[in-house]
């Protein structure tokens, strides 16, 4: 067999369309435009000879029979000849599929009034579906509560290693920093005035109060919200949770109380673990820059920095464990089953998760200030 | 059967940590025929395919697809055979996130530079190709049913026109109906397309009606390479064990008597 040079012709005094060579999906656009170029006649009986194709492929062959069809619209019949016995059966084939070809279905696409509008209803439904998981959830909890054997301590106390003590390192050196850095800020500024000792005071009240809470909420709300979305979706998509529900084991029991719960205890602890090293970090930078020794700073400390302080930071954390976990674990179960949907659930997990812990934390500013507290 | 061989397979060698699965393996394939590739639990079937497709390398020997070595072949070789092999996964490895329409368009717009509408209509052909009805096409993978995602994954891997084709347990999972009309289908294909067709399967029923030859791979080794009437005639045991079989029997006999 001799490679002829891929292309077509057509031959208007013997009224033949020559095809040559390999008709294959790579060459579909010259072919194509080959095909544009041709002089076809107006009208009449043409026939489309391949005796010197080489290759056929299904593309080749639409190309083929959508020109034939295109043909037969403008009043031009034509015949298939020279065919080998495979390329006839695969143009048969195309051709009965092309018959056959339904119209796609149309998609309705929306204009941008639609569009705000569709959106909107989706966040109301999600708000929906949101407490009325919190509701199951609390439902689920009576009913432990009552046969305290279902507690999963195996899980809870899984829930708190990973999540409350692997995050130490990284909550450590986070807060260490914020301290550091706090005290060499403020301290440029009490320099000015030699009140270096007041650096006590305000790094107490600012990072016990604000900043450890705060931080630490933000800092688990990446770790361990995106994880607990990530995980469940993935057991969603494995059918793991369907599998549970059928054993008559609720996935809230096994699944989701544990990691409320586990945050509920973990977070508390990181956050007071935050608060002592952001001291610490406080107290390295005020000897190093400010001449505060480490005796005075232990010294005033407790002077000016009531237990009350420490109190008001500590009681908004399980405020912000609840709103990580719940949202983290809620986020895990609306996956669908794709690999899409657990990406930007996890994004939707810890971008929702950190701007509610500040819109509670600001809750809290105002309602400590209105108590005067 | 035309002697030239697409696929080559020499002396290969594939470990596991210590576990040998694969030693001093042969295997050919031939242009247009449709080889199946049967064994145990463990036998290492998939391994064997996997290693065909270059996504496992093995310890040692030679796998030639279309004359070019592909263990240690550059990524520019290794593109241009991607291209011309299309893959059935056994899970359909479908696109989660692409309708079916999408799904099937993919390889045509990361391999072609035909304008959207040609892709669309090709990729429109390719579905009905294997025998999914058009209003499937704006659907996505989990909204079809086993069947159809099946159907699915045979039409992304033939968008391209391949000449070789890999079907790792096609009729897995499927109720015996519908089993039966994807062996239809890829029979038709096959004729058509002029496919060569390596499949690994369990189901008995496809390597009598679909099969040309069928490799059965044990003692990690391909033991015995026959049509299946000659296979189930060897007389290894482990053969035996598997042909044999309550089920086995049933259906070679359906079909020795049958024809």
């Amino acid at each position: 067999m001799t490679t002829v040079e891929t292309g077509t012709f057509y031959n208007p005094d013997s009224r033949q369309l020559i095809c040559r060579g390999e008709w294959d999906v790579t060459r579909l656009p010259e072919l194509q435009a080959l095909l544009d170029k041709a002089s076809w006649p107006i009208d009449g009986d043409i026939t489309i000879n391949g005796e010197s194709l080489d290759k056929l492929d299904s593309a080749g062959a639409w190309l083929l029979v959508r020109r034939q069809k295109k043909l037969e619209e403008q009043g031009v019949t034509s015949q298939l000849t020279h065919f080998s016995r495979n390329q006839a059966a695969l143009l048969s084939l195309v051709q009965h599929q092309i018959k056959s070809e339904a119209n796609l279905p149309f998609i309705q696409s929306l204009n941008w009034v639609q569009t705000i509008g569709r959106h909107t209803l989706l966040q109301f439904s999600g708000f929906t579906l949101y407490v009325n998981f919190i509701g199951r959830l609390t439902v689920e909890m009576l009913r432990i509560a009552r046969h305290p054997q279902h507690i999963r301590f195996r899980s809870l106390v899984s829930v708190i290693y990973r999540n409350g003590f692997q995050a130490i390192p990284i909550v450590t050196l986070l807060s260490f920093m914020i301290g550091i850095v706090l005290t060499y800020q403020m301290g440029l500024q009490l320099r000015n005035y030699g009140a270096n000792i007041f650096i006590v005071d305000l790094l107490g009240l600012s990072i016990l109060r604000e900043f450890a809470p705060l931080l630490t909420a933000i800092m688990v709300a990446g770790r361990t919200g995106s994880a607990y979305t990530a995980q469940l979706g993935m057991m969603k998509i494995n059918q793991e949770i369907d599998a549970l529900d059928t054993m008559g084991v609720t996935p809230a029991e096994l699944l989701l109380l544990p990691r409320m719960a586990g945050l509920l205890i973990a977070l508390p602890l990181l956050t007071m673990w935050a608060d002592i090293m952001g001291i610490f970090g406080g107290m390295v930078m005020a000897q190093a820059s400010l001449d505060v020794s480490w005796y005075d700073f232990l010294h005033r400390f407790p002077t000016v920095i009531p237990l009350k302080t420490l109190l008001i930071g500590l009681v908004k954390t399980p405020v912000f464990a609840l709103i990580i976990a719940s949202i983290g674990c809620f986020q895990g179960m609306q996956v669908e089953s794709n690999a899409d949907s657990v990406g930007q659930n996890t994004t939707k997990s810890v971008v929702l998760s950190i701007f509610f812990i500040i819109v509670a934390d600001a809750i809290f500013s105002i309602l400590f200030s209105w108590l005067k507290i | 059967m035309s002697a030239e061989s697409i696929i080559t397979i020499q002396g290969l060698d594939t470990y596991f940590g210590d576990h040998c699965v694969h030693h001093d393996l042969d295997l050919n394939v031939y242009r247009g025929e449709v080889l199946g590739i049967v064994g145990g639990s463990g036998s290492g079937k998939t391994t064997l395919l996997r290693e065909m497709l270059a996504l496992t390398r093995p310890a040692k020997g030679s796998i030639k697809i279309f004359g070019h070595e592909i263990i240690h072949a550059s990524l520019n070789t290794l593109l241009s055979i991607q291209r011309r092999w299309g893959v059935l996964f056994q899970q359909n490895a479908l696109f989660s996130s692409l309708t079916l329409l999408e799904n099937v368009s993919f390889p045509l717009e990361e391999h072609t530079q035909l304008n959207a509408s040609t892709i669309r209509d090709l990729a429109r052909l390719k579905i009905s190709m294997a025998g999914l009805p058009m209003d499937a096409a704006n659907q996505y993978p989990s909204e079809l049913s086993g069947g159809m995602q099946k159907r699915a994954g045979l039409a992304r891997a033939i968008a391209l026109d391949p000449e070789l084709l890999f079907l790792d347990e096609p009729t897995a999972g499927l109720d015996p109906n519908t089993a039966a009309g994807f062996d239809e289908l890829i029979l038709n294909l096959q004729s058509t397309m002029g496919l060569t067709i390596v499949m690994v399967t369990h189901d008995l029923d496809s390597l009598w009606k679909v099969t040309n030859r069928v490799a059965f791979l044990g003692n990690q080794k391909v033991m015995f390479v026959d049509p299946m009437p000659l296979l189930v005639k060897q007389a290894d045991e482990q053969i035996q064990a598997f042909f044999s079989g309550p089920r086995g029997r049933v259906v070679q006999e359906g079909y020795t008597h049958g024809n």
